[in-house]
C-alpha cells in the first residue's frame, strides 16, 4: 500500500481533457478574451477562432458548417432538439417517438412535453438493447412530428440501427434527432450518411472541456430557437459563445480524430478482455448490452446477489472508479431504467458495474480490475442473504415491505 | 455520496458478519426490488441475553454499515434493552447518515425486531413492546405477492 492505485474506468461519465486541448484553450482566456461580437480586432479573433472550430467539427462529421450550433452541453442538445422542435411543427401535429432507453436529458423533457399535451410513443427494446425497426415502422402516424433514438446508449453501450430508423422516419415525413453524445468521437458519425435532421453532442465525453457541446441541425429543419437573446448561432442560440469551450472541443475532436483507429482498436481489445474475463471468472454473471453492437470502450456487467453502490465503493478502495445502475447509486428508489427496460429484474439491475474504458487504460489495469472484482463479489456474496439462500437451495427472498 | 468515515469504517469492516447454526431467532426484512435486504440471525441465552448476534445484508454501503452498528449495539444486551435500540439510535452511533440513506436504518432496526419477534414465537413468550414485523419474511413464505 505505498502507492495508492487509481484506475479511471468511468470515461463515459466524463473524461479527462487532454494537454493538447487545454493548450489549445487557454489564449482565449488570457490574451484573445475579447466577446465575439465586438467589431474591433480583438472581438474578430474570437469570432475567427469560433469559425474555425465549427468549420472543423462539421468536417469531422461531414456536415455543413453553418449547420453546427454551439450549446453548453448535451443536455440543453437534447432539450432543444425536442422541445423548439415539437413547438415549431406542433401545427402538423402533437406526437414524438422516442425509445424506452434514452438518457434523462431525452426522458426528462418528453415528459415535460406529455405535461403540454404531446403525446409521447416510448419504443421497447430488446433483450441486448436493440430497437426493432419495425415498430418504429409501426408507432408513425399522421400527427407524429419528431423521432428521437440514441445513438449509442450511455449505460450499456448498445448502439442503435440510426440509418435504417431515419430512413423509416423519412419515408413517412418525420424529422429524426440523435442524441450522439456517447457515440461522437468514439464511432464513425457522418451526418449524411446517417441522414439525421439533429444531432446532439458534448465535449467532455471526448477529452474536451466540460459545459459546451453542440447540436446539429440540418439546413431547412424549421426549429424555433431555445435561449431568446442576441443575435449568436445565426438568432438561433443567444449567449456570449464559450469561445475557450468552442475551441478546446474542436481540439479535442480533432485529436480525437486523428488517432482514431488505433484509438478504438485498442479499446475494444482491452473491452473484449475484460468482457472474457469476467465472464469466464466470475459466476452468476450477466452481460448487459449487445455483445459486438456497442461503443467500443463499454462493458455492463450485472453481479448476481451483490448490490451495486456496495460494489462500487469496495472496488474505489481497491483504486478502481466505476459506475453503476444501482438506485442506491443514484439516489432514487429504482434501480435504472435502461436495465430494466431490457428485462432485467430489479434486484439483479441493482447489482450492475459499468466501466467505460479510455485511451490511456492498458491491460495491466484491466488485469488489475478482474482480480480486484473477483475478490470484492466473492466478499460481497459472503455478506448476502440472496445468495446465502441461493446456495441453501432456498427460495429467492422477495420481501413485502 | 459524502458518508462518515464511521459509516465507511464498518462497511469495509463490517463486525458481527456472518450466520449462526440453530439461532434463538432469525429475522429477514428489506425487499430486493428497492435492493436492501437485511437478515439478523441472534442467540439467546436462557437468561435472555443476546449472547451473540449475526447479520447478512444485500444493499447499499449505508446498509453494511447499520447491519453492523445494530448488531454491535444490541450484542450482550436484555432482550428487552435490545428491542430499544432504535435506528435513530444507530444513526447517532455512525455518525449520521446522508438524508437518503436514513431509510437504511430503518431497516436495521426492524431486522432486529424481526428476529426477536421468531424467537418469541419459537419460545411461545410474549416480549413487552414487540408487535409483529410487517415486513419479515419466512422461508416457506410464498413469493411474488405483493410488491
Amino acid at each position: 500500500m505505498s502507492e495508492r492505485k487509481q484506475i479511471y474506468l468511468d470515461n463515459a461519465a466524463t473524461t479527462a481533457v487532454w494537454p493538447e486541448v487545454v493548450e489549445a484553450m487557454l489564449p482565449y482566456f488570457t490574451e484573445q478574451y475579447g466577446n465575439p461580437s465586438s467589431l474591433y480586432f480583438f472581438g474578430q479573433n474570437a469570432k475567427n477562432a469560433i469559425s474555425d472550430a465549427r468549420a472543423r467539427i462539421a468536417k469531422h462529421l461531414n456536415a455543413t458548417t453553418q449547420d453546427i450550433y454551439f450549446t453548453a452541453c448535451g443536455t440543453e442538445s437534447d432539450n432543444w432538439a425536442l422541445k423548439a422542435t415539437a413547438d415549431a411543427y406542433q401545427s402538423k401535429g402533437r406526437h414524438i417517438i422516442t425509445s424506452a432507453i434514452e438518457h434523462h436529458a431525452i426522458v426528462h423533457s418528453t415528459e415535460w412535453l406529455a405535461q403540454q399535451g404531446y403525446e409521447i410513443t416510448y419504443l421497447p427494446v430488446d433483450a441486448d438493447g436493440l430497437i426493432d425497426p419495425a415498430t418504429l415502422e409501426a408507432a408513425i402516424r399522421p400527427d407524429t412530428i419528431l423521432v428521437s433514438i440514441i445513438c449509442a446508449n450511455n449505460e450499456i453501450g448498445t448502439l442503435q440501427p440510426i440509418r435504417e430508423l431515419a430512413a423509416i422516419a423519412h419515408a413517412h415525413g418525420v424529422l429524426f434527432h440523435t442524441d450522439a453524445v456517447q457515440a461522437v468521437a468514439h464511432l464513425p458519425i457522418d451526418v449524411v450518411d446517417l441522414d439525421v435532421d439533429m444531432l446532439s453532442g458534448s465535449a467532455h465525453k471526448f477529452h474536451g472541456p466540460k459545459g459546451v457541446g453542440f447540436l446539429y441541425i440540418r439546413k431547412g429543419v424549421r426549429t424555433r430557437s431555445f435561449l431568446h437573446g442576441g443575435a449568436q448561432e445565426r438568432k438561433r442560440r443567444a449567449g456570449t459563445e464559450n469561445v475557450p469551450g468552442i475551441v478546446g472541443m474542436a481540439a479535442a475532436l480533432d485529436a480525437c480524430m486523428a488517432r482514431f483507429d488505433q484509438r478504438v482498436a485498442h479499446e475494444v481489445v482491452l473491452r473484449d478482455h475484460l468482457i472474457d474475463r469476467v465472464l469466464a471468472e466470475v459466476e452468476h454473471v450477466r452481460l448487459n448490452g449487445h455483445r459486438t453492437l456497442r461503443l467500443p470502450n463499454n462493458v455492463n456487467i450485472s453481479f448476481e446477489f451483490v448490490e451495486g453502490e456496495s460494489l462500487l465503493l469496495s472496488l474505489e478502495q481497491q483504486g478502481v472508479l466505476a459506475s453503476s445502475g444501482s438506485a442506491c447509486a443514484s439516489g432514487s428508489l429504482d434501480p435504472s431504467h435502461v436495465l430494466l427496460a431490457i428485462g432485467l429484474p430489479h434486484e439483479i439491475a441493482h447489482g450492475s458495474l459499468r466501466l467505460t474504458l479510455g485511451e490511456e487504460t492498458t491491460i495491466e489495469d484491466i488485469d488489475y480490475t478482474v482480480e480486484a472484482i473477483k475478490q470484492v463479489v466473492e466478499q460481497l456474496r459472503k455478506m448476502s442473504p440472496l445468495f446465502e439462500d441461493f446456495v441453501a437451495g432456498r427460495k429467492a427472498v422477495h420481501a413485502v415491505k | 455520496m459524502g458518508y462518515s468515515d464511521k459509516v465507511m469504517e464498518h462497511f469495509t469492516n463490517p463486525r458481527n458478519m456472518g450466520e449462526i447454526d440453530n439461532p434463538s431467532g432469525v429475522g429477514t426484512v428489506g425487499n430486493a426490488q428497492c435492493g436492501d435486504i437485511m437478515r439478523v440471525y441472534l442467540d439467546i441465552d436462557d437468561g435472555g441475553v443476546v449472547r451473540d448476534v449475526k447479520f447478512k445484508t444485500f444493499g447499499c454501503a449505508a446498509a453494511v454499515a447499520t447491519s453492523s452498528m445494530a448488531t454491535e449495539l444490541v450484542k450482550g444486551k436484555s432482550v428487552q434493552d435490545a428491542l430499544k435500540v432504535t435506528n435513530a439510535a444507530v444513526c447517532e452511533a455512525l455518525d449520521g447518515l446522508p438524508p437518503v440513506k436514513v431509510h437504511c436504518s430503518l431497516l436495521a432496526e426492524e431486522a432486529i425486531h424481526a428476529a426477536l419477534w421468531d424467537y418469541a414465537e419459537k419460545n411461545n413468550i410474549v416480549i413487552e413492546g414487540l408487535s409483529k414485523p410487517k415486513s419479515d419474511i419466512h422461508e416457506d413464505e410464498e413469493e411474488g405477492e405483493e410488491y
